[in-house]
């Protein structure tokens, strides 16, 4: 069982050495070197931070400046499925707000939050372009376009989460 | 020969049968322009029928691209280190045309990509692509293995002596690195933000090498313009500008979606023929014609024709051409207070008046729309609108972009805003 706080196994590490090799500097490697991490863990814990920085050496300071300043790399844990819901103009006019508070109806949860089982996260997120289908989402990586509250009924059930 | 489509960008891009591969895009007139091009014509040559084109950067700002990879430092590829990065950080709100071209038709991309890194000698190519795009990222790869597998990349294109390789960076989501210097401090593993011109990119860009930025719609015309000619393309436009423009429309329109069309399309046509007008029990009441840093029009400047100088005399800027439409029973103090709000978060921290300024707009709008606005609260705006909106005053163009629906609002929607205040609630039932 991958954890986050056990050393990053070898081949990871091993990657991490690959995409810094094809840079100039290591350190332009970083944002792929914490998006590996976050496909392997789900999320990028301090102790892996702190491994990344030295093997592109930096500091972890320095990395984490930049861990923290992107809205997809996520320093805390999050559920098994993360559920993206845009905020931006196009969505809002469509009425993302009343998705919005019917996910905290229905899961108890408000964006930032996780459920209790650890199934969903509800994040917001900036325009996903995908303004003609509006209002929209992202669910892990795939795109939702239309969204209702029957959609989101509907997904809840086969994100396997029992209210 | 095929003969020349009118919406050159899109005719290859079929939804239902997914991207082309290599041989079908050579089919359909693809490979043409590197033929033609690659040792063949001489780079300055390229960057003289591209200027003569007419066409401009399709990303925002507009600036003539045959101009801008004018000022790169002529060394060949194999004497200097040099970059062409494609700007494919699609994250203005109300816009999804890139994607629309990332996800159809990877190949013109990439082909696109090569003229200009050939034009301007660049043996290093970059695609910085959102990390929202997962389908967009999969196909790129997907076509990149390809055409490096038959040729189109690596070495010694074509026998030409000129080589390119392209490398795709999935971001992490921040809106800053659309700028194009953001863009490049964030290729370089630091926070992405925006750097101080001069040294332009073009001169001193990634690592301090020459690097040019283009949009993805801007790289993608670049095959249609070799293969059918300059004068050809120039002629597409229906006013000053040269080529098609990928348009779109959101909001409360029967149809929202995205067109390709003549740039220079009135707007009413574009809302009106294409996206179907308003749908039944809604009114257009004023809208954003290119993006959120874009300034509002009125419903009476829909016959503006939607090229870069036409929108800007009607007061606002053609941006990326994605229009939001603000419907009449939508509140538009709610529309610029979701706005704001998206500024605020997304401006990069690094100049003062961008950093705090965004936020204290963003918390008086809040009160506004929540009743507790008072008189001097608009006087307040009306200074941020002045003070952040012209250029110069902030590091980069950040905040003057997210003044500019602040600032035309202000005049437009006064009486909404009064009503606000003096009521001391939202008079619409806002966002439902």
């Amino acid at each position: 069982m991958l954890t986050a706080e056990a050393p990053l196994p070898a081949p990871v590490r091993a990657e991490i050495l690959a995409l810094a090799a094809q840079e100039p500097h290591p350190r332009g490697a970083g944002v792929a070197a914490l998006r590996l991490v976050q496909a392997h863990f789900g999320w990028v814990s301090t102790a892996h931070l702190r491994e990344v920085a030295a093997l592109l050496g930096m500091s972890a300071d320095d990395l984490d400046g930049i861990a923290t300043c992107f809205n997809l790399l996520f320093r805390r844990p999050v559920g098994r499925h993360v559920i993206m819901l845009c905020d931006s103009v196009t969505c809002w006019i469509m009425g993302r707000e009343p998705l919005c508070a019917h996910l905290w109806l229905t899961l108890g949860i408000r964006p930032g939050e996780t459920t209790a089982d650890n199934a969903i996260t509800l994040l917001p997120t900036v325009c996903i372009g995908h303004c003609d289908h509006a209002p929209a989402m992202l669910v892990d990586n795939a795109l939702h376009g239309n969204v209702t509250t029957a959609t989101l009924d509907h997904l809840i059930d086969t994100l396997g989460h029992t209210p | 020969m095929t003969p020349a489509s009118e919406r050159p960008l899109t005719a290859m891009i079929d939804p239902a049968a997914g991207p082309p591969d290599c041989a079908a895009y050579e089919r359909h007139g693809g490979w043409q322009a590197t033929r033609r091009a690659l040792g063949r014509l001489a780079p300055a040559e390229i960057i003289d029928m591209v200027t003569r084109s007419k066409l401009r950067g399709r990303g925002g700002a507009g600036f003539g691209t045959g101009q801008k990879w004018s000022f790169v430092p002529k060394e060949s590829a194999t004497e200097r280190q040099k970059y062409l990065i494609a700007n494919a950080d699609e994250m203005e709100p109300g816009t999804f045309k890139d994607r629309w071209l990332l996800e159809g038709n990877p190949l013109q991309l990439i082909e696109g990509m090569i003229l200009a890194a050939y034009a301007v000698q660049a043996g290093h190519g970059i695609i910085f692509l959102r990390g929202e795009y997962h389908l967009a990222c999969t196909r790129l790869h997907r076509a990149i293995g390809e055409a490096r597998q038959l040729g189109w990349l690596g070495e010694n294109i074509l026998g030409s002596g000129f080589g390119l390789d392209i490398h795709v960076h999935s971001s992490a989501g921040r809106y800053i690195c659309g700028e194009e210097t953001a863009l490049l401090t964030a290729l370089e593993g630091r926070r992405p933000t925006p750097r101080s011109k001069p040294p332009f990119p073009q001169t001193g860009g990634l690592w301090g090498a020459p690097s040019v930025v283009n949009n993805v719609e801007t790289l993608c015309n670049l095959p249609h313009i070799i293969t059918n000619g300059p004068e050809w393309f120039a002629g597409l436009g229906l006013g000053e500008d040269g080529g098609t423009k990928i348009y779109g429309v959101s909001g409360r329109v029967a149809r929202p979606g995205a067109w390709e069309l003549p740039i220079g399309t009135p707007l009413r046509q574009i809302i009106e023929e294409r996206a179907g007008g308003m749908r039944p029990g809604y009114q257009l009441r004023a809208l954003l014609p290119g993006g959120a840093s874009t300034a509002f029009l009125d419903a009476a400047a829909l016959d503006v024709a939607m090229d870069y100088g036409s929108v800007e005399k009607a007061g606002s800027r053609l941006g990326t051409g994605m229009a939001i439409i603000l419907d009449d029973r939508t509140c538009p103090i709610g529309m610029i207070r979701n706005l704001e709000h998206f500024f605020a978060q997304e401006s990069c921290g690094w100049c003062t008046p961008c950093r705090d300024g965004l936020p204290w707009v963003e918390r008086l709008l809040d009160a506004i729309e929540d009743g507790t606005g008072q008189d001097e609260d608009m006087d307040q705006l009306a200074r941020h609108a002045r003070m952040l909106g012209a250029p110069g005053r902030t590091f980069c163009a950040h905040a003057p972009g997210a003044m500019a629906p602040l600032a035309s609002g202000l005049k437009l929607f006064a009486a909404d805003f009064a009503a606000h205040i003096r009521q001391r609630r939202c008079p619409q039932q806002s966002g439902a």
